[in-house]
């Protein structure tokens, strides 16, 4: 079938450079991918549309991209998956949170830099073993997850703190911080924890899931930072702004079984602090344009009894 | 002008083991690549690397007969040698600086069986491995600081007096030209799978290494030698990586027969890749097909050994095939995959042309001959790249800086204006692009014929005359990617050229160059590499006698 693609454009070099929307028409099929459909426009419709992409098969990160609102792999996507429920039109976009150089293709370095802040190498201590360091499989394949990390940026495109609050390290800095945190051989913990824990580290994430959910290889970010605050938790980071946060945070899940956001930032910073407060405003005017704003009325939810025996659970083991 | 005295072009797993080698040993480094180094080719590897263990009980000796097989005994002994010894301390290595190679139960490093071996040797991190390792040698450069031009396109090497002395750039996000200067090169620029379409390759292989120093002068080897792999999807091209067989998978034609019986009892599945993909061929040939493939059946394995395994080519199957492996078999079939062939070096990268090395799958030591075993690119680009980084390294030491002046880049400037100012042509590069595929993935796929090959070279010649008159849309300075595929179809042309006049020269059968015409090896006059240069004339060919230094030629069963 046809299918229309209206692509964002932007060309720096024209006269009067300015964001317009260009409509594309192509044919395809119940398994076309949607960057397959970008090269055919590029190759045979309009060679100037201009994208980043390369190996075709989810791998490079080359090609993350925003589609009807939401960060896509386009070499990952099938073209039907992403028709609305009316028409066949689908708009394509480039990346958020990232400035645009032209087209589709946006600055990386605002990524890469938030990446080398949290110094991404292995730490050990002393000279290496002779042969290879002992480890088990299972801390291996545990790691395997957040590993595979393409680095392709669609979770920074569509993180909502990153959206109002740039000096964020955001989903992907911190999943690749979480992979070392996280790896036996790496004996740096207490000091990466130390910086992550100040702002801009893992007590900045609204826990909104959009990183989770755009994340074409399933690394879960937000499920790491959580990792994270629990293991700067672990090693006495209590006093900060940020533990404090999640002091409150296990009260009030404690207390209602489910997070009530709108409580949380009051508990954190105290009612009194409205230099912070304020800050936080943003947030949530974004997040309730955008429909994602929490109910403001929390009731407990079924099953609250259980999470409360966990967390019981949990402090008699510590 | 932009100064240094090692200048490494490519980001891939060569490129940063020599840049950090180089850096390792005390010399200003630079890498130029263009796209961001975790983007780079190297990634796409699944499968693992190869290397014997000395402390399991694996002999590297035994590593290098097998390679030495592989590659229909083409490979250069000396030189597989050095690359099976120093393996076990690369993967030492490359778990030292963060790896996370999957295990055994004792916690030591686990293997897999691969390909044309006796011996389980592949070190693998699930089925990622080629994206792993990359991650962490970027890792290990931004720890060290390497200076990494990244998104800048190399147009030429800078040659003066015969010597290369830096390479002309441009940096894509502004379209602006640079000379950059160098004492020594280090071309670590990757394959050229897009000269075939299709390929198991990314769009960025396209062989602009090897086609800057064919114009400069450089010799290339091996180029005849253009591996299909066993099992690619038909769709795309894409791979299903050969750990699907390693870790058990079987072949099936469309009588469900695991036909691989018939030719190559012992090894089944497991013979090299040039004896499995002549399998499939003469099956599909033959009629034993469906629809040109044959099947990978691996839903004897279990859902949870795919799943921790093989979990990305499970992926892969259903996007682009409609297939998941758990439940049925996923048909596929022969297709463009690596070059054993490159830039002619010795076992430090050095090429004929002094002040130039080269590592990689752009290289041509000769480790793969014929034919390259399935893991043992990932060895190559680690041994080789290394060692041509500490070799250039030194080279650099003893060496003065030329005095070139700005003149490459200028030279540049004008050329590429001209080819955005041009008005007078009909041709667009996606079209020709696609017609070079075509005909090589015709005339010089597994079987290959001398009408065929004719055919072929004619054709290319066609091509770069009409390569002459293609018009470059985009006529912007900032991320002209238009310009950038026109240049690098350029460069894939003048490989094809390469490839197909060293595939005519070779009038036997071996490893990955299969002659209907000719189907019998032939030691006694064709125990050489075919060497071509670039002459005003067109290619010119000469031979290199292959080194055997203690495994004698024999026939060839799996
Ligand atoms: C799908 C697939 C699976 C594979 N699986 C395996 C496996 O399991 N085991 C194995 O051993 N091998 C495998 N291989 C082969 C192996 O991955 C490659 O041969 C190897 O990674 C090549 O590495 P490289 O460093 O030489 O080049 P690449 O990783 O391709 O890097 C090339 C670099 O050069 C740069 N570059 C190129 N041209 C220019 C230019 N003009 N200007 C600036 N920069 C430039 C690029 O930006 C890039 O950084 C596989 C290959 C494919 C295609
Ligand atoms: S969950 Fe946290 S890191 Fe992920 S997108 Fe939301 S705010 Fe950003
Ligand atoms: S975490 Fe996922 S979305 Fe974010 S960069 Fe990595 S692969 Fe991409
Ligand atoms: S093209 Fe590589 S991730 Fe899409």
């Amino acid at each position: 079938m046809e299918v229309t693609l209206n692509v964002k454009r932007y060309d720096p070099d024209s006269s009067k450079p300015a964001a317009y929307y260009q409509e594309y028409t192509v044919e395809v099929n119940d398994t076309t991918i949607l960057l397959d459909s970008l090269i055919q426009v590029r190759e045979q419709i309009d060679e100037t549309l201009t994208l980043r992409c390369s190996c075709r098969a989810a791998i490079c990160g080359s090609c993350a991209m925003r589609v009807n609102g939401h960060a896509v792999l386009a070499c990952k996507t099938k073209v039907m998956e992403l028709l609305p429920k009316s028409g066949n039109t689908i708009t394509i976009e480039p990346a958020g949170n990232m400035p645009v150089i032209k087209d589709l293709v946006v600055e990386f370095n605002v990524f890469w830099d938030k990446v080398k802040a949290v110094k991404p190498w292995l730490q050990p201590q002393g000279p290496p073993p002779q042969a290879e360091y002992i480890a088990s499989n299972e801390a291996m394949q545990h790691l395997v997850g957040v590993t595979g990390c393409i680095m392709c940026g669609a979770c920074v495109s569509d993180c909502t703190v990153l959206e109002v609050d740039k000096n964020f390290l955001g989903p992907a800095a911190l999943a690749k911080a979480y992979r070392f945190v996280a790896d036996p051989r790496d004996d740096a913990d207490s000091v990466r924890l130390g910086e992550l824990n100040e702002y801009g580290g893992i007590w900045d994430c609204t826990r909104c899931m959009q990183c989770v959910e755009v994340c074409p290889k399933g690394v879960d970010p937000m499920g790491r930072i959580m990792a994270l605050r629990d293991k700067a938790m672990q090693y006495g980071y209590q006093n900060t702004y940020g533990a404090r946060h999640a002091t409150a945070f296990t009260e009030l899940i404690k207390h209602g079984g489910t997070l009530d956001e709108l409580r949380l930032p009051i508990k954190t910073y105290g009612m009194f602090n409205i230099k912070q407060m304020v800050k936080l405003i943003p947030i949530g005017i974004r997040s309730q344009l955008k429909g994602k704003r929490p109910p403001i009325f929390h009731k407990a939810i079924p099953g609250v009894e259980n999470v409360r025996r966990i967390f019981k659970k949990v402090e008699n083991k510590r | 002008m932009i100064d240094q005295d090692v200048l490494v072009i490519g980001a891939g797993l060569a490129g940063m083991r020599a840049a950090l080698a180089a850096a390792e040993n005390g010399s200003s480094v630079a890498v130029i690549t263009k796209v961001y180094p975790v983007r780079s080719h190297s990634n796409a590897a699944q499968g693992g690397i190869n290397a014997a263990l000395t402390d399991r009980g694996d002999k590297w000796e035994d590593h290098a007969y097998d390679t030495v097989k592989g590659s229909d005994y083409l490979g250069d002994q000396d030189a597989i040698s050095v690359m099976c010894e120093e393996a076990g301390q690369e993967v030492i290595n490359m778990e030292h600086y963060g790896t996370i190679f999957s295990r055994d139960d004792s916690g030591h490093l686990g293997v897999r069986a691969f390909g044309g071996q006796r011996q389980a040797r592949t070190f693998f991190v699930a089925d990622f491995t080629g994206q792993a390792l990359l991650h962490v040698l970027h890792e290990q450069v931004l720890k060290h600081k390497v200076k990494v031009y990244e998104e800048w396109f190399v147009l030429s090497l800078v040659m003066e007096d015969g010597e290369c002395c830096g390479v002309t750039a441009m940096d894509m996000r502004t379209g602006e030209i640079h000379t950059f200067r160098a004492k020594a090169v280090i071309l670590a620029s990757g394959g050229l799978g897009r000269v075939f379409e299709p390929s198991t390759n990314a769009l960025i292989c396209t062989g602009d290494g090897m086609a800057q120093a064919y114009r400069a002068g450089g010799s290339l080897m091996d180029m005849e030698m253009v591996q299909y792999h066993p099992t690619t999807l038909k769709s795309n091209g894409a791979l299903m990586s050969e750990a699907a067989r390693g870790e058990g998978g079987y072949l099936l034609n469309s009588e469900g027969e695991r036909f691989m019986k018939k030719y190559a009892p012992n090894m089944m599945e497991l013979a090299s890749r040039d004896v499995v993909s002549r399998a499939e061929q003469t099956e599909i040939n033959e009629g034993r097909g469906v629809n040109g493939c044959v099947f990978l059946d691996c839903r004897h394995l279990g859902e949870k050994v795919i799943n921790e395994r093989l979990v990305t080519i499970r992926e892969a199957g259903i996007d682009f095939a409609g297939a998941d492996m758990v439940y049925e078999p996923v048909p596929i079939r022969p297709g463009m995959h690596y070059i054993m062939g490159g830039i002619q070096t010795t076992v430090d990268g050095v090429t004929n042309v002094p002040g130039l090395y080269a590592a990689g799958e752009t290289a041509c030591v000769s480790v793969h001959g014929g034919n390259r075993l399935g893991a043992n690119s990932l060895l190559d680009t680690l041994v080789f790249g290394k060692r041509s980084g500490l070799h250039a390294a030194e080279y650099s030491k003893k060496t003065t800086a030329k005095n070139i002046g700005d003149s490459s880049a200028k030279d540049e400037k004008v050329r590429i204006q001209a080819l955005l100012d041009r008005t007078d042509g009909n041709e667009a590069f996606g079209k020709i692009r696609l017609e070079m595929g075509q005909t090589m993935n015709e005339h010089l796929a597994v079987y290959r014929d001398q009408q065929g090959m004719e055919k072929a070279r004619e054709k290319i010649k066609e091509l770069q005359g009409r390569y002459q008159n293609v018009i470059v849309q985009d006529k912007g300075k900032t991320f002209n990617t238009n310009l950038i595929f026109t240049l690098e179809l350029g460069f894939m042309l003048d490989c094809a050229e390469a490839i197909v006049a060293s595939a005519l020269e070779r009038k036997e059968s071996r490893g990955a160059h299969t002659r209907k015409d000719m189907p019998k090896r032939d030691d006694e006059n064709w125990l050489k590499h075919v060497v071509v240069t670039r002459t005003e004339g067109g290619p010119s060919i000469s031979y290199k006698p292959v080194v055997i230094t203690q495994w004698e030629p024999q026939e060839r069963k799996y």
